[in-house]
């Protein structure tokens, strides 16, 4: 479960969000500027929001009133991002390790070959980021953030970087994610065909503020 | 010609331990301050960015003139160091040690806050986010990736470490077998008559020490840039 309630000023631009949301796929839609990055940077606690309240999976991560705003490397979420951002300097197998050992986690070798399995990444395991396609990268990022057993998986355009062909050569994966992980994604995207496959419920946000919220069928309400 | 006299070798091999306990000595200070200058804000900031450099334009006389007074034995903290701690630098070859650490600083800190600076700080963050908190983020993705930049640095803060003469002479003095350096040995051979033989010998040896340090660095470089790009 996600509870958002918050405000932040930045600069000219203001956001004010307040949702909850229980289901498995929460889908950020808007237009770029429309304030989804600040939103998901927010719950991620990347960005510390001026006033509210968020809280993920029964625990309250922001509350302003009561001076609590737990760091992002404490809040047990995964973030992949538009650009995958592996670690250049380690190999496949050892960006996937990273968050388990960042958490002291025990190695689970059982989710480790589900998770590489459902991505389809066994072969890259030896492999250099540097020397992956831009889907592979997003697959390995997708798995390197499962792989740290996050209570919340938030993903911001991860299809963004991607030409078409590429799209969809991952959606799949996505779909497989949302409906075998068992783990709740916020997905950001600008694009409304692809958080209909994905999205259970959709946030609409216009100008930082949320102008709809309801299942997939408030985006064909228009914006 | 190539038969190098046990004074040489005393000098030599002081210079090389001089350089490489200054080096290793400055370097995690180096690291401190790359990284404070390459990612923090604060006041006096750039003072502090000055005052690092300052070695680099000061008359080396001026810099191991101010150590004399700063570290010698009535020195306001040499005074305190011997007093307390048994630590005196005055005309030691721990002195001509402080002389070149403070002489190569500027050297060494410059390629750890380039390379720090290049790095994506996106990738701080994706590290964050998967857990790492800040000083293992720091472990664990600043300090591998500017890793090249550090060696580098250590390279070239080595290599004026072991070629400082201005200010290790001002401010420990020329004494064989505790202060006389390679440098120092050879500002001695040139006054002696018939020095000029092993003069010479120390000046190839200090050629090539420097060298090497330069082709080093370079390949440091190179590796850096091939590091970031995750080939």
């Amino acid at each position: 479960m996600l509870r958002v309630d918050i405000q932040k000023q930045l600069g000219e631009f203001s956001l004010a969000a307040s949702f909850s949301s229980e289901g498995r796929v929460t889908g950020l839609f808007g237009a770029s500027g429309s304030g989804k990055t600040s939103l998901i940077n927010t719950i991620a606690g990347l960005v510390r929001p001026d006033r509210g309240t968020i809280v993920i999976d029964g625990e309250t991560v922001d509350d302003t009133a009561a001076g609590i705003h737990v760091p992002t490397w404490r809040r047990r979420i995964g973030y992949v991002f538009q650009d995958a951002r592996l670690f250049p300097h380690l190999d496949i197998r050892q960006n996937l390790d990273y968050g388990r050992r960042m958490n002291r986690l025990t190695e689970d070798p059982a989710q480790h070959k589900r998770v590489i399995d459902l991505l389809d990444i066994g072969a890259l395991l030896d492999r250099r980021p540097g020397k992956l396609s831009g889907g592979e990268r997003q697959r390995v990022a997708l798995g390197r953030a499962l792989l740290s057993k996050p209570r919340l998986l938030l993903l911001d355009e991860p299809l963004g970087a991607l030409d078409e062909s590429r799209k969809l050569e991952i959606l799949p994966y996505l779909v497989r994610l949302r409906d075998e992980a068992g783990v709740p994604m916020v997905y950001v995207s600008h694009d409304a065909a692809e958080l209909r496959q994905l999205a259970t419920q959709i946030v609409m946000l216009r100008h930082g503020q949320v102008t709809a919220f309801g299942g997939v069928k408030v985006l064909t309400g228009g914006t | 010609m190539f038969e190098i006299s046990p004074t040489e070798w005393t000098a030599i091999l002081l210079s090389l331990r001089v350089a490489v306990i200054a080096t290793l000595v400055a370097t995690p200070f180096g690291i401190a301050l790359a990284w404070l200058l390459a990612r923090r804000d604060f006041w006096g900031k750039s003072l502090l960015d000055a005052a690092v450099h300052l070695p680099l334009v000061l008359p080396p006389v001026v810099t191991g003139y101010l150590l004399l007074l700063t570290f010698g034995k009535r020195g306001l903290v040499g005074g305190w160091l011997a007093d307390h701690l048994g630590i005196v630098f005055a005309f030691r070859w721990t002195g001509a040690a402080l002389a070149c650490g403070v002489m190569s600083f500027p050297l060494l800190v410059r390629p750890i806050r380039l390379s720090i600076e290049a790095i994506d700080r996106r990738l701080e963050q994706a590290a964050e986010t998967l857990g790492a908190a800040p000083w293992r983020v720091f472990a664990t993705v600043t300090l591998p990736l500017a890793l090249p930049g550090v060696l580098a640095g250590m390279v070239l803060g080595f290599a004026k470490a072991i070629g400082e003469f201005g200010a290790t002479i001002t401010f420990v003095s020329n004494i064989p077998g505790e202060t006389q350096t390679i440098s120092s040995a050879i500002y001695s051979l040139i006054q002696t008559p018939d020095g000029d033989t092993a003069a010479a010998r120390l000046v190839i040896i200090s050629i090539v020490i420097a060298m090497g340090a330069l082709i080093g660095a370079e390949w440091f470089a190179r590796r850096a840039t091939a590091r970031l790009h995750g080939q």
